[in-house]
């Protein structure tokens, strides 16, 4: 058998004349970590309860753990974990009152339990802690508390959604290695997020717009997959004044600051590059460098995807 | 050299024993953005308020517009917009009925405001929805609303507690068009953000941990004085190389990312090719070892350690 931990094909959701999910094909293999992108509304969201058994396709294909979610629902849900941005944990309950409730919950087989309560103190670092009310823990702990929670039952397949955000980048970064190491022992992890920073640790990216698949690949694969255009990075004075000088020049297709500098997006980069630092000093600001450049994923983001909102 | 817009020194609050802000100090200049970033709980919202004049320091002070905070709030609240997170909008109202409340709510013009609605509107991509109710709006579109609705007057100073919070990146970039034209008109906008990339878009910033000021700084500035460089490792089995690193001399850290490692190391010139022997030694697969610009996660992460602060 293939090592694929989730399959999707021709997958379609409609709600009412929407179609909030159209015709998307991918598989994540077993052990990966999948991100998935995409503008509010869509449709990761959608994608997501699918694949958690909590919506059913209008039409395809899905497939998680081996498992059919329009046939076998409920044993599709016993085998994933989902933890959500706002943990959600008892605040009232301590750190082990927690754990027990989702044990619980899970149905975790009692014989089992507390050798997989001291797994998940261990593995969150909270020996020591395991008695504080959770509303007394600062962001970090909470949230490998809620990971532990919902790993509790061993699920071959995780979804995270947008686990890192607001997160000191310290903890940030122990969350990602124990979601890596979880990832090497075997647990297929999804990722859904807006932050591209998240994103970086993603083996992979699916890149959802209006309902569709439009790029799936490593980051690495992404950033250098063609846009239709070359990115500039544009330094000169005055910035505001002198990305709505671009925005109106010929041969842009979108101009954004960053940081003391400008990105700008054009069709063809030799005219641009001859042109610009000239469209540029007509209103009496210097360019005082010009240059390609590779893109960052936010650019592939925003390009990739509609301009609507 | 003209006054700066903001001006807050040894500004103090404390909350039921808890330090939120501990004498904080900085400046924004007329017609930048400043940033204050730092992860939840860093004491930006609290800044943000007492700088609006919403909220009494426990000590220290705070110029905002030429105002006192302290000693003349209202004077402070007529020339600033703040926005704090959840703005107040009318959910039973259109996109256009928010808009007009709040023109009466800050006594603008209707001629003013017509002109300036129109012209936040189709920046923000959203003229089509003016007859939309506001609670059928996205996310991002709210976000946009409450922007364009705190800006319908002309303030000098624009406070912004984590505008783009659950924001995605196209509506990112429209509101900080937006933001960026403001500049251009001499408003200046102080923005707080939990985001270390968005640190990236701002003049100045102050990075925040834990109510403390880490450093204040451009952006660049504070990526140059990073202490280390950050070296990338790209290859189809990160766990391996995270393993046959983590210990090698000069490595300070070694983290997974989704093709690759990413290292902090003491000197990238001599520990480039060091990094490129042990995985060929250790029969580690790579395709590329080079060094890249560290990233602001990398700054925060390097100066919460060298302030002396453990983290959880």
């Amino acid at each position: 058998m293939s090592d694929a931990a989730v399959v999707v094909e021709d997958l379609v959701k409609r709600f009412g004349t929407f179609t909030a999910v159209d015709r998307v094909s991918f598989d994540a293999r077993r052990g990966e970590v999948l991100g998935f992108l995409g503008p509010n509304g869509a449709g990761k969201s959608t994608i997501i309860r699918i694949l958690c058994a909590l919506l059913r396709p209008t039409s395809g294909r899905v497939r998680v753990a081996g498992l059919d979610v329009t046939r076998a629902p409920e044993a599709v849900r016993a085998r994933i974990g989902y933890m959500s941005q706002r943990f959600s944990l008892y605040d009232d309950l301590t750190a082990i009152e927690n754990l027990r409730l989702f044990g619980g919950l899970y149905a975790v087989p009692a014989g089992d339990l507390d050798a997989r309560i001291r797994w998940a103190v261990e593995m969150g670092g909270l020996s020591g802690r395991e008695h504080e009310l959770v509303g007394t823990l600062a962001g970090g702990w909470k949230q490998r508390l809620a990971l532990g929670c919902a790993v509790l039952h061993r699920p071959p397949i995780l979804f995270l959604d947008e686990p890192t955000s607001g997160v000191d980048p310290l903890s940030r970064r122990q969350f990602w290695d124990l979601i890596h190491h979880m990832a090497a022992s075997g647990v297929t992890v999804f990722v859904s997020t807006h932050y591209m920073d998240e994103a970086e640790y993603c083996n992979r990216l699916a890149l959802i717009d209006r309902g569709r698949l439009v790029a799936l690949g490593t980051p690495g694969e992404l950033r250098s997959a063609p846009l239709g255009g070359t990115l500039l990075l544009v330094e000169c004075e005055r910035l505001g004044e002198a990305l709505a000088v671009l925005a109106q020049t010929p041969g842009v297709r979108e101009a954004a600051v960053f940081g003391d500098a400008l990105h700008v997006m054009v069709p063809d980069a030799e005219t641009a590059l001859r042109e610009l630092p000239g469209a540029l000093a007509a209103h009496g600001l210097r360019c005082e460098r010009i240059e390609a450049i590779a893109p960052t994923l936010e650019d592939v983001f925003v390009h990739r995807v509609g301009t609507a909102p | 050299m003209a006054d700066p817009a903001v001006a807050a020194g040894g500004l103090t609050k404390r909350f039921a024993g808890t330090l939120a802000v501990d004498r904080l100090g900085f400046t924004a200049a007329t017609g930048e953005v400043f940033g204050l970033v730092g992860p939840d709980g860093a004491g930006k919202t609290t800044t943000l308020r007492m700088l609006a004049g919403v909220m009494t320091p426990d000590a220290g002070s705070a110029t905002v517009a030429g105002h006192d905070v302290v000693r003349d709030p209202e004077a402070v609240k007529s020339r600033i917009s703040y926005m704090p997170q959840g703005f107040g909008l009318y959910e039973d109202l259109t996109v256009d009925e928010n808009i007009r409340f709040y023109a009466d709510v800050f006594g603008v013009a209707r001629a003013a405001r017509d002109e300036r609605a129109e012209r936040l509107l189709a920046a923000s991509g959203m003229a089509r929805f003016r007859d939309r109710l506001a609670g059928q709006l996205s996310g991002g579109m709210k976000k946009k609303l409450g922007l364009t609705c705190a800006l319908i007057h002309t303030p000098r100073v624009l406070l912004l507690d984590e505008p783009t919070t659950g924001v995605d990146p196209v509506s990112r970039r429209d509101f900080w068009r937006i933001l960026y034209d403001l500049v251009a008109e001499g408003v200046t906008v102080v923005v707080s953000t939990a985001y270390l990339d968005e640190a990236e878009r701002c003049h100045h910033l102050a990075l925040l941990h834990e109510g403390r000021l880490l450093h204040c700084d451009t952006p660049a500035r504070l990526k140059a004085g990073m202490p280390g460089a950050v070296v990338r490792v790209t290859s189809p089995a990160p766990d391996a190389v995270r393993d046959a690193l983590r210990q090698a001399p000069g490595v300070t850290s070694a983290l997974v990312v989704g093709d690759g490692v990413h290292l902090v190391v003491d000197d990238a010139a001599r520990r480039v090719p060091e990094v490129r022997a042990r995985l060929a030694a250790a029969a580690v697969p790579c395709a590329e070892v080079a060094a890249v610009a560290p990233t602001f996660e990398d700054v925060f992460v390097a100066a919460v350690a060298t302030s002396g602060e453990a983290g959880p």
